[in-house]
């Protein structure tokens, strides 16, 4: 460190620490005290370990671990079914947030809407997987319908051609897990961007159609430019949402479908990667891409409030 | 020109997604009545409801519901009020932290749990009590982001400095001041804060599950591993279960729009 530098010009202001000395803390002890014991210690343990060997020496060895071809796999698989999860529910989730607040629909209709979103944003876990397996599943409600659609065909024989299991259709498979988890995602999407498209102010549309622009122009130049941001936002919050979910795809495959948390759920049961100290390299991994996704979306969310205020 | 009634595009959209909630529902409802052949009954669901272990894990996830709630409230309405009145400029950092359970998933979550206080020094998980001081503490962490905001928007509506100042004046402690001043004025936020956190702790499987413990969504993973009709008769009960704790939200926070889900699971 040099050691020539002058110490610091103390301003007349007061320093951080007379200024934190006389700002009361004591009020926040217990929070912190509880935060610090149920959330920092269980979680930066992780990340200590996954940079120990088994004597407890420093090391990076562990993160070798992501380029086992069992956690490549998980991750891509978790990867993609969060991009599709997230695209699909966040295409849906924007006509229905926009059927909501711009759509000329029935009143209760949107009301209705509106209410379910939020009831069904929260769902998941075992509950909806049994739904869908009672739905689509092998003898589902739905399955069975579908089933029951015959017709002689030319030679008088019968055909029940949409059996959505003789035509590569298997709730126990990706397919599935993409429409369980749309469920919640596409009622997530209309929950985050309704504000904004409340936020749309009539005035723009009319600027646009008094110069001569049709409503795709005002959509293609003006509305999605400036919803950019809260869609982009919105779709990695149900990113996200997809990434960390584990019950859903556990109770409705059985952990057939090899995700990331399937594979953290395994290795915390029986050890899997036959080292533990490459599990936490593991976990720690799924917390940097959750962090930077949930970070990202915090900023974008940022940028769209400071227009929805003024 | 006359403008069409509806706009047929968005009708559309609305009705898929009309579809899209209800198929499942009625799907599983109407599954869950069909456990006798051929005829509609209610045999699933007495089941269900006949079976110790279900009642026991139901009785035990609500005691544990009820406990989790309660403390979450007690950490969280005095420190958001305190913030309010004493370090607004901490706002920012703690609202970092209660959503950091969105950055941790909770099988990772657990993961931690399990290895730092699953062995010594700790040594929690080796019998039930302290195993259940960590479920406690997990739920309380996983419900931190609802109940935070819940409770942040209500604080946001009084004015905490008068009140405070008023009930000073007079001569009021700060447990008195909390207690009669903030809690009443809270209510309606520590209300929604409370449901849908019961709804979280009600619902969950993955602490349970790793800290084993009889929760009802452990149980619920068990039965849909080998039962047909009995699954579906559980969502039933639990959608119901969860949906009037929500249901009873929209209805006392009519008209704030503020308060939002941040996320699902």
């Amino acid at each position: 460190m040099d050691q020539t530098l002058p110490p610091p010009v103390v301003p007349a202001k007061k320093s951080i620490w007379e200024r934190l000395s006389e700002t009361n803390w004591i009020g926040l002890v217990p929070f912190f005290a509880f935060i610090f014991f149920f959330l920092l210690l269980p979680s930066s343990n992780l990340l200590l370990k996954s940079f120990q060997d088994f004597n407890g020496n420093f090391t990076l060895s562990n993160y070798a671990v992501m380029q086992n071809p069992y956690v490549i796999k998980a991750y891509s698989v978790s990867l993609r079914v969060s991009v599709i999860t997230s695209v699909v529910g966040g295409v849906f989730g924007f006509f229905v947030a926009y059927a909501i607040v711009l759509g000329n629909t029935p009143k209760w209709m949107r009301n209705f809407l509106m209410t379910f979103s939020g009831l069904a944003a929260n769902f998941g876990g075992v509950p909806l997987a049994f739904s869908y397996i009672a739905t689509l599943g092998r003898t589902g409600f739905v399955t069975a319908i579908l089933k029951s659609i015959c017709y002689p065909d030319p030679t008088g024989a019968q055909v029940c051609p949409f059996n959505p299991y003789d035509n590569g259709f298997n709730l126990y498979s990706m397919t599935g897990l993409v429409l369980a988890y749309t469920y919640f995602q596409f009622p997530l999407m209309v929950l985050t961007i309704t504000p904004a498209l409340e936020g749309l102010k009539k005035e723009w549309r009319e600027a646009s159609a008094n110069l001569g622009a049709s409503p795709w122009q005002y959509w293609r130049d003006v509305a999605l430019p400036i919803l950019a941001p809260s869609i982009l936002g919105a779709t990695l919050l149900l990113f996200g949402s997809a990434f960390g979910a584990y019950a859903t795809a556990y109770a409705l495959t059985g952990g057939s479908i090899y995700l990331i948390t399937i594979l953290i759920a395994q290795q915390i049961r029986g050890d899997v990667l036959n080292n533990p100290y490459e599990g936490y390299a593991l976990a720690v991994g799924m917390i940097v891409i959750m962090g930077i996704t949930i970070l990202a979306y915090n900023v974008l969310q940022r940028r769209t409030s400071r227009w929805l205020k003024s | 020109m006359k403008k069409p009634r509806f706009d047929l595009w968005s009708v559309f959209w609305a009705i898929l997604a009309l579809l899209y909630f209800f198929i499942p529902l009625y799907g599983t409802l109407d599954f869950s009545l069909r456990m006798k052949k051929g005829e509609i009954s209610l045999l699933a669901y007495s089941i269900v409801l006949s079976d110790p272990k279900f009642l026991s894990s139901f009785q035990y996830s609500i005691i544990m519901g009820i406990i989790s709630v309660t403390l979450s409230v007690l950490i969280f309405v005095p420190t958001v009020y305190w913030l309010y009145l004493k370090l607004p400029k901490a706002r920012p950092v703690v609202e970092i932290i209660t959503i950091l359970p969105f950055v941790i998933p909770v099988i990772v979550y657990v993961y931690g749990i399990n290895t730092t206080f699953g062995r010594p020094p700790f040594r929690m998980t080796f019998n039930t009590f302290t195993t259940d001081i960590l479920m406690v503490g997990g739920y309380i962490i996983l419900s931190m982001p609802y109940m935070y905001r819940a409770i942040d928007v209500g604080m946001r509506t009084i004015d905490v400095r008068t009140l405070t100042e008023a009930a000073q004046s007079m001569g009021a402690s700060w447990t008195k001041i909390l207690i009669d001043v903030i809690f009443p004025n809270l209510r309606i936020a520590i209300l929604s804060g409370s449901l849908i956190s019961f709804a979280t702790v009600i619902g969950e499987l993955i602490l349970g599950d790793f800290l084993l413990r009889p929760a009802l969504g452990p149980y619920m993973a068990e039965v849909g591993r080998d039962k047909a009709f009995e699954p579906a008769a559980l969502a039933i009960i639990s959608y119901a279960l969860t949906w009037i704790s929500l249901g009873l939200i929209q209805y006392f926070s009519r008209g704030n729009s503020t308060q939002r889900q941040l996320t699902g699971r």
